[in-house]
């Protein structure tokens, strides 16, 4: 496919290194030299410097033939105005990052009005991510399939849980509830496991299940005792506006640590019932005095990662016992591992999953559709829901005759309103939607998963 | 330094070259010449290196700046030490300095030969030499990128050190496809050149052998008298024009199959290259003319073909030039150092260079008007910035400093300033031919070793622009950790 990617910043510079190594066309508009210098040396894709609302340049970079135009400079106008002439030039689809809030409220005119195909609002996105982790604090990070249906967990092992040490193969008729442990992260790797896998200590765990199945497997692990009432949160910026929003939606009660004095009172308009404090969040004088002790979850997301990694040591050390830590370089997340903090929300990359997901499905519109995709341990593995629209050569066929290939794995089926745990007699069936664990990047079709001529 | 990719491109060059031979070796058969030993003796010897290396697991795949040029700078060394072996087991050129000379000059695109006499050798040897030409005018490793995804994003380090110019840039997003075009576009020219030549009256072989002269920018013809033995007007134009359209931006081609006019005519390298091209042609036409060498008619003919010969550092000749008027020779000299655009296929310093060395000394000249004038380089309407201005001047330099090294040990065992001089240039270029004894007519057989081992050199040197080579000559280059 041929992308066009205007704005050379940390999305679009993350987006192109992934959409290049999955095989697409690549083209990156930016003014800045530098920015481009870095992509063009490090990355397999074509860079022109110049303005991405010049028509002269646009066409230069081929809008012309571009499938995708994606939008993604530091201003939401200069996002506007770049698709709005892009899809005039002829291009195929566009997306532009749109975040400022007051543009949020008025999404759907303005996509219907531009010609948007899709809108992404990375901060919006950290957002939901952490609002949803903080639903659900036993896990280090929860992701939803299916429309909600189908969860799928992710958990640490600390070693006093009943099931580390031993082997997978037995640990399912050690639980009530079907769940399936689809992926272990080990030592920064990942694992597909099979039967004889064993759980170790500092594992963790990707398990996928119908919801209420995954918060009794949570139970099980001794997890679900703890419930979130009181947040605190240092730095106030959009996600915190996006995220206090949605939290206080659902009861709980939050107070928010902002340095800069105008930006505390525009919180404190925007969001009224909120405890908005003005002052350094990095003062470890301040955040006692403001007991961050007894806060039951504590979310860093000031603009300096640095910053909110020392934070969430502080926190932990404090006692705290559900902490978000908001990390956008994501080049940091090997040393973060090591840390062994729990959440680590990253807008870059969601962004990024969010993008590649559309582009996947653009990119097999026939058979299955990608419904959502979700990439763990730095991009080491996928985890993806796929539609059956039409008949394919594995419909009908059980699973253990079709033999998924080595490092891919069939977690759950949903049929209707039924999910299913797949066994080796389950078969998958028209309409269905199916979850896959795979290790491999860029997975496109499920005909990749299954062995081709193991079909009868 | 990633020595294991780096030797494991190494392995696939190797391997590359060996299939480069196949058509040589077909050749002989079909000739039912002798020499199919010599060449079936460096496959055998090519792959038996060249395999095992390939082999090599590369567990870092990321390649940077240090590497692709390793890759380059060893690539060419080792591909013109297995080319000069056929020369040596075949007997053509028993002695391994010439035949490096010659292999070097082949693959370096330069045409010079340390043959007196070239009518009467084995085809299969004939063929080869030119060949050379051919696979080294576009680049070996180019031709890797096209076939094998490689490395990754880090083979644009072993595009950029391999393609002339001072700022490579890619066609189209992906390098393999940038790499596809190019060939494509390559191929396709030099198809279009054999059939016309064939059409002109040369004999097949022929066609092919001054084709991938042509194509290479290198020079090697079959005929003592190279393309002059012909003696035909149609055949002077047609290798006089395709020399030209080689001495082109390849980008400027890939921009005419889409129709894109407006880029090509806005290109101002290329309208430099051509009032440059059109300018000596007609200089020369009128000093041959006012010296009664040639009535206008020739005069135009043989000017047009020397020039363009020399410009795009080819080096074919259709007359001993070394026996024209001073002022025509001292435009070729100059020209020689001039060469053609960026992206093509030719040698010497690249008229974008000097283009824009012109428009850095106009810089100058306002400033030193002006002091606190802000002033800047632009070519057709687009910025340069420092740092490519800077690499700029900074090639031109390092160009004269090596030129002028090379000179001093070439002069030792030179007969007249004359051939030292253009001997030097001439490989620095890639051009093959000079002046006096290393005229069109003559050769560089009467060399002393040494000074054959430094034109080759200086062949290398001039084909991969600098600094692959020169890299490897820096102690820190080789160190691990390199500071």
């Amino acid at each position: 496919m041929k992308i066009l990617i205007v704005g050379d910043g940390k999305v679009g510079y993350t987006l192109a290194e992934n959409l290049s190594r999955e095989d697409n066309d690549v083209t990156i508009i930016d003014k800045n030299p530098e920015a481009l210098r870095k992509a063009k040396e490090n990355l397999d894709v074509m860079c022109i410097r110049g303005s991405g609302v010049s028509v002269s340049v646009l066409l230069e970079a081929g809008v012309r033939e571009a499938d995708l135009l994606i939008a993604a400079t530091s201003s939401d106008e200069m996002n506007m105005v770049v698709t709005l002439t892009g899809k005039k030039l002829g291009a195929r689809r566009t997306i532009a990052r749109i975040r400022d809030p007051e543009y949020a409220n008025e999404l759907s005119l303005l996509k219907l009005e531009l010609g948007l195909d899709l809108v992404i609002n990375p901060e919006q996105s950290a957002a939901n991510e952490m609002a949803r982790i903080l639903h659900y604090p036993a896990a280090v990070n929860v992701e939803s399939f299916a429309k909600g249906r189908v969860e799928l967990v992710e958990i640490r092992m600390t070693g006093d849980e009943p099931i580390v040490g031993i082997k997978l193969r037995k640990i399912s008729s050690r639980l009530l509830s079907p769940i399936l442990i689809g992926a272990v992260e080990r030592d920064g790797d990942v694992v597909i496991p099979d039967g004889e896998c064993d759980i170790r200590e500092n594992d963790i765990l990707h398990v996928v299940g119908r919801t209420a199945n995954t918060v009794d497997f949570c139970k099980a692990m001794g997890k679900c005792e703890l419930r979130i009432r009181n947040v605190m949160i240092v730095g106030g910026g959009r996600i915190a506006y996006y995220l206090v929003r949605m939290l206080t939606n659902l009861g709980l009660r939050v107070k928010i640590i902002e340095i800069d004095r105008n930006r505390c009172l525009e919180l404190a308009e925007l969001l009224p019932g909120v405890l908005v404090i003005q002052g350094d969040g990095t003062d470890a004088d301040l955040l006692q005095s403001e007991n961050l002790g007894d806060m039951d979850a504590f979310v860093a997301m000031t603009g300096r990662d640095e910053d909110n990694l020392i934070l969430s040591l502080m926190a932990r050390k404090a006692g705290v016992r559900k902490i978000i830590a908001k990390v956008t370089r994501m080049n940091l997340a090997g040393l973060v591992e090591s840390l062994e903090l729990d959440s680590i929300v990253s807008p870059r990359l969601i962004t990024a999953n969010h993008i590649l997901q559309y582009v996947r499905g653009i990119r097999n519109a026939t058979g299955e559709r990608i419904e959502a995709l979700h990439r763990i341990v730095d991009g080491k593995a996928e985890i993806l829901e796929f539609l059956l629209q039409e008949r394919r050569w594995y419909l009908d066929t059980p699973l253990k005759k079709l033999g998924a290939r080595k490092g891919f794995l069939v977690a759950a089926i949903i049929r209707n309103t039924e999910v299913i745990i797949p066994h080796g007699d389950d078969v998958l069936k028209l309409h269905d939607r199916v979850i896959v664990f795979a290790k491999t990047r860029a997975l496109n079709s499920l005909d990749e998963v299954f062995r081709p001529g193991a079909a009868p | 330094m990633n020595r294991k990719a780096v030797l494991r491109a190494l392995g696939i060059v190797l391997v590359c070259e060996a299939g480069f031979m196949l058509p040589s070796l077909f050749v002989a058969f079909h000739y039912r010449e002798g020499e199919s030993a010599a060449f079936l003796t460096t496959l055998f010897l090519l792959l038996s290196v060249g395999l095992p290396l390939t082999r090599i697991r590369v567990r870092i795949r990321e390649l940077y700046a240090r590497d692709g040029f390793a890759i380059v700078a060893f690539g060419w060394l080792s591909m013109a030490f297995f080319g000069a072996l056929p020369f040596v087991f075949s007997g053509t050129i028993p002695g391994l300095v010439d035949a490096l000379f010659e292999s070097m000059s082949g693959f370096t695109t330069t045409g010079a030969s340390i043959l007196p006499v070239v009518e009467g050798l084995p085809r299969s040897i004939l063929f080869w030499r030119s060949f050379t030409h051919w696979i080294g005018g576009m680049g070996v490793l180019m031709l890797t990128l096209a076939i094998l995804p490689l490395f990754g994003a880090g083979s644009l380090h072993i595009l950029r050190a391999e393609s002339p110019g001072p700022s490579t840039g890619k066609l189209v997003p992906k390098i393999g496809q940038t790499a596809k075009i190019l060939y494509g576009l390559y191929v396709g020219l030099t198809l279009a050149e054999i059939i016309a030549l064939k059409i002109a009256g040369m004999s097949w072989f022929d066609a092919l052998i001054h084709a991938f002269g042509t194509a290479g920018t290198g020079g090697f013809s079959n005929r003592n008298a190279s393309v002059g033995a012909y003696g035909s007007l149609a055949i002077n134009l047609i290798i006089g024009v395709f020399m030209f359209l080689f001495g082109m931006n390849f980008t400027l081609h890939y921009q005419i199959t889409r129709r894109n006019w407006r880029f090509v005519l806005k290109d101002e390298e290329l309208r430099f290259y051509v009032a440059m091209v059109a300018g000596a042609t007609l200089f020369i036409a009128a000093d041959l003319w006012v010296n009664s060498l040639f009535s206008p008619g020739p005069a135009l003919e043989h000017a047009f073909f020397q020039v363009s010969s020399i410009t795009t550092t080819t080096g074919f000749a259709t007359a001993d030039f070394h026996g024209w008027p001073v002022f025509s020779k001292v435009t070729l000299l100059v020209l020689m150092i001039v060469g053609p655009c960026a992206g093509s296929t030719g040698g010497g310093m690249k008229s974008i260079r000097v283009l824009m060395a012109l428009k850095i000394i106009r810089r100058e000249l306002v400033k030193m008007k002006h002091p606190q004038s802000v002033h800047t380089v632009r070519i057709g309407g687009r910025n340069v910035d420092d740092e490519t201005l800077g690499g700029v001047t900074a090639f031109i330099l390092f160009y004269l400093v090596l030129m002028v090294l090379a000179i001093f040990l070439v002069a030792m065992d030179s007969h007249d300033l004359e051939t030292a001089f253009s001997s030097v240039v001439a490989c620095l270029s890639n051009i093959g031919p000079g002046l006096s004894v290393v005229g069109p007519m003559g050769n560089y057989s009467g060399f002393h070793p040494l000074s054959k081992v430094v034109l080759s050199l200086c062949m290398v040197i001039g084909r991969l622009e600098i600094f692959p080579i020169l890299l490897l000559a820096m102690p820190s280059f080789w160190r691990r950790v390199s500071i």
